[in-house]
């Protein structure tokens, strides 16, 4: 048995930086089937607690290496609506590949020896797309009277929609913007999560029987009174996190400062890297500043690096963050390519504020150095600004990829929808039930921000709840 | 999001005004004098941010006004009725705070006065002494004349150039009203220019006035803050938090200053688009 992981194949770092195809390309039938029989077959296994949404990982591996791909597809979907998209963008290293028996206790991430479970996942996804593989509704008459509006498309009610579709209930899913996927269509970029595969995962559920009715902003054109009264038995909020933060630092309305969701949103979602041919624009800079550590920033920054590159632009994109890498939340893989492809990165650095032209565009940025001091809340050491580091750096547009904050536009307007300090609904953790009854919520707009599978991992325990409640409201 | 009926309220040196009603029946029983529906006309198409004009919620209609400035504005004026549009959500925003305020003044600059003949009904059901000024470049780009003049009990009338009504701004026509007489409430839609100028005239006067702007949106959400403005030194979402804000608190320079961030991607756009429709 080998070792080391099979190697995933990518997309080579020179030409992959000159527009949006995939980075990743996945195994080949021959390296899945390598990397699966690397598994031990755990009497034990601990990957499984490592995943949010508990796929039995060690059933699917060893289905893998019977070459039996239509079994290790159904046992994925059992747990899992998205096997393809989760594939991709599962931060693995934080997740069962942690937990993997491979993995060294000591280690801070997986290690690298830990089976490769996510690319296994991935290729049976799109070995199940390639085939067709679909599950079926389940057939219940009883069920099928029943309706649920799940508000929101992004991965928290996909899931819900999904899980709850399966038992042959009938959902309506809400989105608020003209097209479907949430985060998973604004936020990630088509490098990370080709659309094609976000298409065939959204048309799958919709072979369940989802219906998705987009420019539609429950809160606004329906409240909630008004879906109960439509004849929903029960509802889910998937809204997510809406409100971008800012620093709050002189000079941040500038222009060519965009928060990372604008930035992400003009060109995932509507395309302005395309510009004139799509018609919302986006502006480009020659120094361009990505100002956080997360997903997003890598995300944005990779972008702003492609938009340069495209446009014959000297590449010149730095993530400016205030900690080290070690306590970057980005996933691994993601700080690793953006390196490859020539992002630079300037650690322990505190933005102070941004100086413009006379026509109000940014031109500099002047930050200070930090140095780590003690842990603070999240357990990551906290940094701290060194007296007199300030320095300015050339910066013609920055993007800001600090976090995002609860949206209000539907728990304003529902007074009886518990919320905590920071605008999240408050849920019972147990069933993810709200202060309203029949009412139920996960993903962001739950605890904040989180990863797309841990919003799965919410979304399917109120999906088990919703069918229990369901259960309990028809008798 | 049909198109029932396309009218062309203005058409001067190219420049095109069109009312569109659109079967919304959602967006119209719940939209309120003040709110606004962010569309898009293709599916490439960008998505823009327009005031609702009007809400039938009996025929499931809404009305939009739009002056051909940028792409989507042309786009729009190209639709005939029948057509449908690719996307459009709403009701966005807060609406106007409708209430007896006393003696209002509304002013509408251009398009602008589009916006302002909602709230000019609904503030006169409120029992409010409504005065309206309304302006335009010239006699042909004025728009909704007789509609402002029913929703109001004095109308004032000024052109740029003085072909109709009186020569001058709108703002000459509100420093007269204000001197003679006190109000409670000055509304004022229109250019930036004009509500930066409207408010010049009021601040130090100490009229309350409320302004509705018109800052670049992408979602009209509150998710991107694309369109976030300083008002009273604090950043604010025009989408999520206005689009009406106390003019004497907003602060126009930088407002201006973004707001002409794509100037040149819209101008070179808009050629490439004359071009192929005059091939």
């Amino acid at each position: 048995m080998r070792k080391e992981p099979v190697k995933i194949k990518e997309k080579d770092k020179l030409s992959r930086v000159k527009g949006f195809e995939e980075v990743v390309q996945g195994f080949s039938e021959a390296e899945a089937l390598e990397e699966a029989s690397r598994c031990i077959q755990c009497k034990d296994p601990k990957c499984i607690a490592g995943c949010p949404v508990g796929i039995d990982i060690k059933a699917f591996i060893g289905q893998i290496s019977k070459k039996d791909y239509a079994g290790a597809y159904f046992t994925i979907r059992q747990k899992n609506n998205f096997p393809s998209i989760c594939g991709r963008i599962c931060p693995a290293e934080y997740q069962c590949r942690k937990t993997c028996v491979f993995t060294k206790k000591t280690e801070p991430f997986a290690s690298k020896e830990a089976i490769g479970i996510h690319f296994l996942e991935r290729f049976i996804g799109d070995h199940g797309a390639q085939k067709k593989l679909q599950i079926k509704a389940a057939n219940d008459t009883k069920r099928s009277q029943m309706q649920v509006a799940v508000v929101g498309s992004g991965p928290a009610g996909l899931c819900c929609a999904g899980e709850l579709a399966r038992c042959g209930i009938k959902v309506v899913v809400f989105e608020g913007l003209h097209k479907t996927g949430g985060v998973l269509r604004y936020g990630i970029p088509p490098f990370r999560l080709p659309r094609n595969i976000l298409d065939f995962e959204i048309d799958s559920l919709k072979k369940l029987g989802v219906e998705i009715r987009t420019n539609t902003i429950i809160g606004r054109v329906k409240v909630i009174d008004e879906l109960f009264a439509e004849g929903f038995s029960a509802i889910f909020l998937g809204l997510g996190a809406g409100i971008p933060s800012f620093m709050g630092i002189p000079g941040e309305n500038l222009c060519n400062i965009y928060s990372a969701n604008e930035f992400l949103t003009r060109v995932n979602l509507m395309s302005a890297h395309t510009f004139p041919v799509s018609h919302t624009p986006i502006n480009i800079g020659k120094h361009i500043v990505v100002i956080g550590g997360g997903n997003t920033a890598m995300d944005a920054a990779r972008v702003a690096l492609r938009l340069q590159h495209m446009n014959g632009i000297e590449p010149d994109t730095t993530i400016s963050y205030r900690r080290t890498e070690v306590e970057m939340p980005a996933r691994r893989l993601e700080i690793e390519h953006a390196k490859e492809e020539g992002v630079k990165f300037d650690l322990l650095v505190k933005p102070e504020g941004f100086i413009g032209d006379e026509k109000g565009f940014v031109k500099k940025m002047r930050s200070s150095r930090c140095e780590l001091g003690e842990p603070d809340s999240s357990g990551r050491r906290r940094p701290v600004v060194i007296a007199n580091s300030s320095f300015e750096a050339d910066c013609d547009l920055a993007v800001v990829a600090i976090g995002l904050g609860a949206n209000k536009i539907l728990t304003s307007v529902t007074p009886k929808l518990a919320t905590d300090k920071y605008g999240d609904v408050i849920v019972n953790p147990e069933t993810m039930e709200t202060s309203i009854k029949g009412v139920f919520a996960g993903g962001d707009i739950v605890g904040g921000e989180g990863t797309v599978i841990e919003a799965m991992g919410m979304a399917k325990k109120a999906a088990s709840a919703i069918l229990d409640y369901l259960e309990k409201a028809a008798v | 999001m049909k198109i029932l009926n396309k009218e062309i309220l203005a058409d001067s040196q190219g420049v095109r005004i069109v009312k569109l009603t659109i079967h919304l029946p959602d967006i119209a029983a719940k939209a309120k004098a003040g709110q606004f529906v962010v569309l898009m006309v293709k599916e490439e198409g960008e998505r823009i941010p327009l005031t609702i004009v009007k809400a039938d919620a009996g025929q499931g209609s809404i009305e939009i006004i739009a002056q051909e400035a940028g792409l989507t504005t042309k786009l729009l004026a190209e639709l005939k009725a029948g057509d449908f549009l690719y996307s459009i959500v709403g009701p966005l925003g807060h609406p106007t705070e409708i209430k007896k305020y006393g003696k209002v003044i509304l002013v509408g600059g251009g398009v602008g006065i589009a916006e302002i003949l909602p709230v000019a009904k609904a503030l006169k059901d409120a029992g409010n002494q409504v005065t309206a000024i309304i302006g335009s470049r010239n006699k042909e780009l004025l728009i909704l004349e007789r509609d402002l003049k029913e929703a109001s009990d004095e109308c004032v009338v000024m052109t740029d150039d003085g072909s109709y009504g009186r020569k001058g701004f709108v703002t000459e026509a509100l420093k007269e009203l204000l001197e003679k007489s006190k109000y409670d409430l000055v509304y004022a839609v229109g250019p930036i220019p004009m509500m930066r100028a409207v408010c010049g005239v009021t601040k130090p006067l100490g009229v309350l006035t409320l302004v509705s702007l018109n800052a670049i949106m992408v979602d009209g959400t509150g998710m991107c803050g694309c369109c976030r403005v300083r008002v009273g030194g604090k950043v604010r979402f025009s989408c999520v938090d206005g689009p009406e804000f106390d003019a004497a608190q907003v602060d126009w320079d930088e407002l201006s200053k973004r707001n002409s961030i794509y100037g040149e991607k819209e101008k070179h756009i808009c050629r490439l688009h004359n071009e192929q429709v005059n091939k």
